[in-house]
């Protein structure tokens, strides 16, 4: 299986405090990996330095490369906004727009310059399928998004996400803020698009991790201690660290 | 027993303060009743539609206000259709755009104080700039720029405001999608912001229905009858303005008194209006 992402020697710094130190690792197609280790550690900022979300952040200082399919997305050559399209993101807490839920979906796909109503009409509703939600919206779909529930919000901004058809998908704690229904069916959500998308997702549980992903790495104080198969990496740690916190001995 | 002096003794302090707060909010109370129903009682029996659809005669010893009204409608609109652009555009430049806080500051601490400056130095302003210095003569469109320039920090600040209102994840979850900084604001940032415009709107509205100083000097007070082109090019009172100069130059209390009545009845719309349309906004944030 080819690597989609890889990251090499990559330091980054809000200022003057380093919040990343060399990470180098590398991401399988099709797979999901999960980033795991305590809270501050760095997960978030290295899945936003993935697709330069980082960019809007002021004073935030970055070297080593990231390149996605072999170019690096820091070469100034690189459209940003064509970056994020192949990597998507889906944030902490839901945050659908404040527009009927068609115009959520349909927001990235008219984005990219689709006009054709028929069309955005099919990309809607395959989303919806593919985020496993369209059951329960489809006879609502010019209603305000906000009038959602928590875990159907998230569902609605996963298919969002995939209305643009990314590559990867980036997820922060998806199901931190949901309920354990809600938390279960996107966790089988993320297993069935693996078969199409490459996933990363950040989680503080590690049962979750156990569970869905493919590979996981272990961050701490902004380092990447330790990456790898997750049976492994759960079973036979190779780094005392490691092996700390994932028995739950640390801190 | 001491406790219970010190208890009585505070009691009786209650007991007072809470007299005279009340007394105070009474007075006010009062004071606007009284204000409204003597401007009414003096300005509504006189109110004709003779006075409000006609032009002043001296032929037919007639007075009417239309052109009056007229004015105050095209300089409205004409300062709205400036300021409105203007005002936003740089709310959008600095809560979006700029980068350096510092700046953004001074700026924004430079419209609060604009926004305190007496009207009549603006209207001694906008003479010397707009109808000497830009040769625009005294025209309702020199007094429509005037109060272009005073009402700017208001729409920009309430346009400010709004804008910071709208949560950073929607500008994240757009930009996540790959939408560039221009899409971003005009899909997502700006809708958030209409109730900031329009109450920037509204308040604007009634600054300039109120305003005198600045028109006279800028805008002039004749009564003709004009169309939108010629009325904006030429001389002309808006209704305070005539107010003024009814009251003031010719003794005409009668008219006065009604103008003031229907000014007092468009504050009072006005101020409902603000109050409808942030109770409406505010429900369909909690939605
Ligand atoms: N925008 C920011 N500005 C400054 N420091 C930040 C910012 N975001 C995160 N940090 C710091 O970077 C470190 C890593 O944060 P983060 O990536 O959010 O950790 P995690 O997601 O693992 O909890 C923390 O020490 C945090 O305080
Ligand atoms: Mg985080």
């Amino acid at each position: 299986m080819s690597n989609i992402m890889t990251a090499e020697n990559l330091c980054l710094w809000y200022g003057n405090t380093q919040a990343l130190k060399s990470v180098n690792i590398e991401i399988p197609e099709k797979s999901i990996t999960a980033l795991i280790g305590p809270s501050g550690c760095g997960k978030s900022t290295f899945l936003k330095t993935l697709n330069r979300m980082n960019d809007l952040i002021p004073g935030v200082k970055i070297t080593g490369d990231v390149s996605y399919n072999g170019t690096n997305i820091f070469d100034p050559s690189v459209d940003v906004n064509e970056l994020r399209r192949d990597v998507g993101m889906v944030f902490q807490k839901p945050n659908p727009f404040p527009m009927s839920i068609y115009d959520n979906i349909a927001y990235g796909p008219r984005t990219h310059g689709i006009k054709n109503k028929a069309k955005l009409d099919d990309i809607v509703e395959k989303a919806l399928r593919d985020a496993a939600i369209w059951d329960e919206v489809k006879d609502r779909l010019k209603k305000n998004a906000l009038g959602l529930s928590g875990g159907q919000q998230q569902r609605l901004c996963i298919a969002r996400a995939l209305a643009v058809k990314p590559k990867v998908l980036l997820m922060d704690e998806p199901t931190s803020a949901l309920d354990p229904i809600s938390t279960s069916r996107i966790e089988e959500l993320a297993l069935q698009l693996k078969d199409e998308y490459t996933i990363i997702i950040v989680t503080h549980n590690m049962q979750q991790s156990v569970r869905i992903s493919d590979n996981t790495a272990f961050f701490l104080l902004g380092e990447l201690v330790e990456w790898g198969n997750t049976e492994r990496l759960f079973s036979q740690p190779n780094d005392k660290r490691t092996e700390d916190y994932i028995t739950g001995r640390f801190g | 027993m001491l406790t219970q002096k010190i208890s009585k003794k505070r009691r009786a302090y209650i007991t007072v303060m809470r007299t005279l707060m009340l007394i105070s909010a009474l007075a006010t109370a009062a004071l606007v009743l009284f204000l409204v129903i003597y401007v009414f009682a003096k300005g509504l029996p006189n109110i004709t539609w003779e006075l409000l659809s006609t032009k002043p005669s001296y032929l037919q010893n007639r007075i009417g206000i239309l052109p009056d009204i007229l004015n105050t409608v095209y300089i409205v609109l004409a300062t709205l259709l400036i300021v409105i652009p203007l005002g936003v555009g740089a709310a959008i430049y600095l809560t979006e755009y700029a980068s350096n806080k510092k700046v953004v500051g001074i700026i924004e601490y430079a419209a609060e104080t604009l926004s305190g400056i007496p009207s009549i130095i603006y209207g001694l302003v906008g003479m010397l700039f707009f109808c000497q210095f830009l040769n625009m003569k005294t025209s309702l469109l020199a007094g429509a720029l005037t109060l272009v320039i005073m009402n700017l920090p208001t729409v920009m600040r309430t346009t400010q405001e709004s804008l910071k209102t709208v949560p950073q994840s929607y500008r994240e979850g757009a930009f996540g999608l790959g939408a560039g900084k221009w899409r971003v604001i005009r899909t997502v940032v700006l809708p958030g912001c209409v109730d900031g415009v329009i109450t920037g709107c509204i308040l604007s509205v009634g600054r300039i229905l109120g305003e005198s100083a600045a028109l006279l000097f800028t805008a002039g007070f004749a009564h003709a009858l004009n169309g939108v082109i010629e009325g904006l090019t030429s001389p002309g009172a808006t209704l305070t303005v005539a107010l003024y100069v009814y009251a003031k130059e010719q003794g005409e209390f009668g008219v006065s008194f009604s103008i003031a009545a229907i000014l007092m009845i468009l504050t009072i719309l006005i101020n409902l209006s603000a109050t409808l349309v942030s109770r409406y906004f505010n429900k369909r944030r909690k939605l």
